[in-house]
């Protein structure tokens, strides 16, 4: 799916390549079925997400249906099927930030960045994420940018944080546009 | 380094740390939590190291990076032995004077030390802080004084001395001891710990694993976090005590793929208690070989279960499976006997091996013994750590630990054991936390997530929450777990949006029971308490939503509407600046007005306007 503007020769290199990532990867596993999990967390590691060709090699080396494979990859929230932005943005909507207001941080970044949780701007720049609880929640709501983490976050905070970040980093959208 | 083959081995490679380290004047720690880190403790660190770096101090003063001091809000936190200096919300422009006055000198540096609220009193020392002075940290403690890497650090603060002790004892011998003790599992469902490794011991089979459960999927919750990150080798040793006693070689310890650091410290601490001999085969010289592998989650809440967790370690989607006529105990990982606890109940161990468990039995109230880490969060002044004998009182953990509710506002309600909990009330604050006085109380103790909410936390919006997080979280293999919970949920939806009717109140209830009744993992089962709880406690709550068409909290944006009273408007303009949306409208210094059928109800107006102008409906 992220290859259609690519010429088929050009694909066709990339996939084989993927391929041969994937079977690097399987080398440092004994076990390998029970490590399913750890594999493809390794594979998402070196691509940011799962490509197909990946998964399908995946299955065709330990021997197990594509349908397993994928279905194993869309159970865990850690895996992810498509390519993510070069930057990212997570928010924490866990309990302990949303009784301190986090759901208002959350309209804040939609309407800064014109994105929802789970989604990518249209220029792969930057993936917005939202989780259950990052594990820090005695300084929440929690927003971490680029693996750096915010704590004691507010609305304000947020689009005054936002602003200055899209700026530095020359993004430019539409939702920031308008502005 | 030398495998320590013999006890006398490890007492001597204690006595040469010992040694060492007394070389140092002064310890220096910083705390290296992720909370911590979040306040960019990692800049401090480096200019600490720096600023001994130039006064020549690197062989007099040890510089030392630690795991979570439990009080995360007030980070970055530094502390100066032998004097027990605690300093809080120490920033990199501190560090000059820290230097100069508390590691040249013996002076204190006044501004970086704690102030009480009450008394405004400073405080100098960590014993003395409120937060702690009612704490009683025999697990917690350690995190302050040990190096989450160095493994030296653990055993020069009596680390591995349990091992060595359980090492020459018959198997059933220690099992009685933890039986005696009284410890119960830690990771929700308190069940005596013993007895489930006599189980495991008790089946037959040649292969057995055990296995440590830091899935801490409960939202709210970080105790499981801050103990394998901060002291991982108290959880390790815990558990190579207990596959000695069970007969087990093999050990995972599953993590929560958010957890980075707390994967990184505990394969750091596997590594080095290798290297010691500690791990792997022929531990210290006994003949018993035991080694751990970690597993990282892939992030679903229903895998800390322990069905679900078994699959996931065999690599499939993690759906739970019946337990009730065949126990992990008998048939776990692979078929093989299996014995999960979670990691504070493995932390418990070496200290009821080494105080004996005379000494456990008596902490705590007549059920529930030993100590009990809670996750204090939410609308509480002093959000953190907190460590309590089980049975004390949720008013002593909110009020005198906690400190009361933020910016003096009315406490409302606690909820505690996570999505599969619920809300006690201001009027159950004198309950003793243990299992099951919180079971009676309609909630449960859960791993220790506890949620302060005040007057402006809406209960119909937090049933709402915890039914959407369900829903997520449903690994859907159930209809009733899966599709009751959805329609729940759009009950919840639905009152929270001014569209309940009167009957919807006994709907939601009869689901309820439903869902409980015929679940088949604990995720289901315990789905309807948060709804329950709020709807046994805060049922006027629920009947304002639904007959007036209110939010008394202010929370459930359609049923809110906010305005500017024309008496205290100023014209200031502050609003028109904040809005997002553009709602408002206003001359300077004339009355401003608010657009509803833009606004958004963000609530920002409110927050901004210096005269009380916006008021909610
Ligand atoms: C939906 C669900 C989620 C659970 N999550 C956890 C968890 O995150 N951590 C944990 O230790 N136990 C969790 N448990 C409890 C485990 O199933 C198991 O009882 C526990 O790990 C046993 O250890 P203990 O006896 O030391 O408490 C969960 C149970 C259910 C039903
Ligand atoms: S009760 Fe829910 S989570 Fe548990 S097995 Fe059934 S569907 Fe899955
Ligand atoms: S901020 Fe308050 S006082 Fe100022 S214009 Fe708005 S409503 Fe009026
Ligand atoms: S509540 Fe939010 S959207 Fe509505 S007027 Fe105030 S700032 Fe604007
Ligand atoms: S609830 Fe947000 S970090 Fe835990
Ligand atoms: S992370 Fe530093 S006190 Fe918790």
């Amino acid at each position: 799916m992220e290859t259609t503007a690519i010429n088929p020769s050009a694909k066709l290199r990339i996939d084989t390549e993927r391929r041969r990532s994937v079977n690097c990867i399987l080398k440092n596993y004994k076990d390998s079925k029970s490590n399913l999990i750890s594999i493809l967390q390794d594979i998402q590691e070196k691509f940011s997400y799962l490509p197909t060709e990946t998964l399908e090699e995946v299955a065709k080396k330990l021997n197990l249906k594509l349908i397993d494979v994928y279905g194993v990859a869309t159970f865990y929230k850690s895996l992810r099927l498509s390519p993510q932005g070069k930057h990212n943005i997570t928010l924490c909507l866990g309990t302990a930030c949303h009784v301190r207001a986090s759901a208002k941080i959350l309209d804040e970044i939609q309407s800064q960045l014109g994105i929802g949780p789970g989604s990518t701007t249209e220029n792969r720049e930057l993936t917005f994420n939202t989780v259950n609880c990052l594990g820090v929640c005695a300084i929440g709501p929690v927003v971490v940018i680029d693996g750096k983490y915010y704590g004691r976050m507010t609305p304000i905070k947020t689009r005054e944080m936002l602003s200055k970040y899209l700026k530095k980093k020359n993004f430019s959208n539409k939702a920031t546009e308008k502005r | 380094m030398k495998k320590i083959r013999t006890k006398k081995n490890l007492e001597e490679y204690r006595k040469r740390i010992k040694k060492e380290n007394s070389k140092f004047k002064k310890i220096v720690t910083i705390c290296g939590g992720t909370g911590c880190h979040a306040y960019n403790c990692e800049q401090v660190k480096q200019k600490l190291r720096k600023e001994l770096v130039k006064n020549g101090l690197l062989k007099k003063v040890a510089l030392k990076v630690s795991g979570c001091h439990g009080f995360c809000e007030n980070g970055p936190i530094v502390t100066i032995r032998p004097e027990n200096i605690f300093y809080q919300r120490v920033s990199e422009k501190d560090v000059p004077e820290i230097m100069e006055k508390s590691i040249l000198k013996n002076k204190i540096v006044e501004h970086l030390l704690y102030e009480d609220p009450v008394s405004r009193q400073k405080v100098t020392y960590l014993e003395e802080i409120p937060f702690y002075k009612s704490q009683k940290r025999l697990l917690l403690g350690k995190n302050g004084l040990i190096e989450p890497d160095k493994i030296e650090d653990y055993i020069v603060q009596g680390g591995y001395g349990a091992l060595v002790k359980v090492l020459k004892l018959p198997a059933q011998k220690i099992i009685e001891i933890i039986k005696a003790s009284g410890l119960r599992g830690r990771g929700g469902g308190g069940f005596p710990t013993g007895r489930k490794w006599e189980f495991c011991r008790n089946t037959e089979g040649e292969i057995k694993y055990v296995i440590c459960n830091c899935d801490e999927g409960d939202p709210g919750a970080y105790m499981d976090r801050s103990l394998l990150e901060g002291n991982p080798h108290s959880v390790i040793e815990g558990m190579i005590i207990g596959a000695f006693a069970i007969g087990s070689n093999q050990g995972y310890i599953y993590v929560r793929h958010e957890y980075p650091l707390a994967c990184r410290n505990a394969q750091i601490a596997i590594r080095q208690a290798r290297k010691l001999g500690l791990l792997g085969k022929n531990i210290l010289g006994s003949g018993f070989n035991f080694d751990i592998q970690i597993a990282k989650g892939g992030g679903a809440f229903v895998c800390g279960e322990s069905t679900a967790l078994i699959a996931s370690l065999e690599g499939r989607m993690g759906e739970p499976r019946d337990k009730q006529h065949l126990h992990t105990t008998e048939s776990g990982l692979w078929g093989k006997p299996t014995n999960i606890n979670n990691v504070e109940t493995w932390a418990n161990v070496p200290l009821i091996i080494n105080n004996g468990p005379e000494w456990f039995y008596q902490i705590g109230n007549e059920n529930s013994k030993g100590t009990k880490i809670f996750s204090l969060v939410g609308k509480v002044q002093n959000t953190g750590l907190v460590e309590v004998p089980m049975g004390t009182t949720l008013r002593e953990i909110i009020f005198e630990i906690g400190g009361g509710i933020l910016n003096g506002k009315k406490f409302k309600a606690v909820q505690t054991g996570g999505p599969s909990g619920g809300c006690v009330p201001a009027d159950s604050l004198d309950l003793p936390v243990d299992y099951e006085q919180l079971n009676a109380a309609g909630s449960m103790m859960g791993s220790g997530g506890m949620i302060v909410m005040d007057e402006d936390t809406c209960m119909v919006d937090v049933a709402k929450y915890f039914l959407n997080f369900l829903k997520e979280e449903s690994c859907g293999k159930c209809l009733p777990c899966r599709e009751g919970i959805k329609r729940m949920l759009e009950i919840v939806t639905d009152i929270s949006e001014g569209r309940g009717k009167e009957d919807t109140l006994d709907l939601l209830e009869e689901l309820s029971a439903v869902v409980t009744d015929t679940s088949l993992c604990g995720l289901g089962k315990t789905a309807a308490n948060p709804v329950l709880s709020t709807l046994r406690y805060f049922r006027d709550e629920y009947e304002n939503h639904i007959k007036e068409k209110k939010c008394p909290a202010g929370v459930c944006v359609p049923l809110l509407r906010y305005e500017i009273l024309a008496d205290c408007c100023k014209g200031c303009g502050a609003c028109i600046k904040i809005c997002p949306y553009n709602a408002i409208s206003g001359k300077p210094k004339e009355i401003h007005i608010i657009n509803q059928d833009i606004c958004a109800k963000c609530g920002s107006c409110k927050t901004i306007c210096k005269f009380n102008a916006v008021q909610l409906q």
